[in-house]
């Protein structure tokens, strides 16, 4: 697993929620409270909600085995970092591997590719058994790595 | 979080959709319901109105995409109306700007389809 930014706790909130989509709304306000204390511009913070909640909508929309999602936001002094975690056999990473239509592996792929533009790291493990971690940092414009 | 869903007709065999809230993997399906009936009922023309929209996701994306081809098939075509700055960018990174009309006003919208 890769660590994209070093660990400091200046600020760390994490958030369990149900894999449905009725709480994903919690997930988008939970980042946006924590990004803004990494003082982002509302563009970023924008950013940053989207790209968190199309990581757990693709948990919710593929991974039918899990039942919570692992939502965690850390803000370090130049950047976000979020993990998504979930729980089933199949998650956020390897969503284009489950059965889905052409229409679903289209958006499924939208999705991705969205995290991936907004974010400025992307990086993820998964593993068969435990589920499939997500891991996002957004820096602040002009940070480089902390 | 909600999504609000109007539906109106207007000149020239075309219905206007007007989206107010957030359109994510929750209220999508709401949004994919209205488009769907409209489709149903032989309506090939419309104008989304997006102006009242704060956030949209992939799945709200894919609703909007799945209308566009289900029109296109039989010759109609979807309009927005987009000035949120947030979601035009999204249109734009993604490249939906390519296939989709996307106007700053209802009337424009409306004139491109006519």
């Amino acid at each position: 697993m890769k660590q994209a930014v070093e660990h400091s706790n200046l600020e760390l909130v994490e958030l369990r929620i149900p894999a449905r989509p009725e709480w994903v709304a919690l997930a988008r306000l939970a980042v946006a409270t924590v990004a803004n204390r990494v003082h982002f511009s509302l563009e970023e913070i924008e950013d940053v909600k989207l790209a968190a909640a199309e990581a757990c909508a693709a948990v919710i929309q593929h991974d039918r085995h899990g039942e919570f999602i692992d939502l965690t936001c850390e803000a370090l002094e130049n950047a976000l970092r979020v993990r998504v975690r979930d729980s089933g056999r199949q998650g956020v990473a390897v969503a284009a591997g489950a059965p889905m239509n052409f229409d679903e592996a289209r958006i499924a792929g939208l999705g991705i590719f969205l995290i991936r533009t907004l974010m400025d790291e992307v990086t993820y493990d998964v593993n068969p058994q435990a589920g499939t971690d997500l891991f996002m940092v957004k820096r602040l414009a002009g940070a480089t790595d902390n | 979080m909600d999504i609000k869903v109007n539906v109106r007709e207007a000149p020239g065999d075309c219905y206007v959709v007007d989206l107010s809230g957030e359109i994510d993997v929750y209220t999508s399906p709401k949004v994919k319901d209205a488009i769907g009936e409209l489709i149903d009922r032989g309506v090939y023309y419309l104008v989304i109105n997006l102006e009242k929209v704060r956030y949209i996701d992939s799945t709200g994306l894919g609703v909007l995409i799945g209308g566009l081809k289900r029109v296109r098939e039989h010759g109609g075509s979807v309009n927005l109306v987009c000035t949120n700055p947030q979601i035009k960018k999204i249109f734009d990174i993604t490249g939906l700007v390519k296939i989709f009309g996307i106007f700053e006003s209802e009337d424009a919208a409306m004139k491109a389809i006519a």
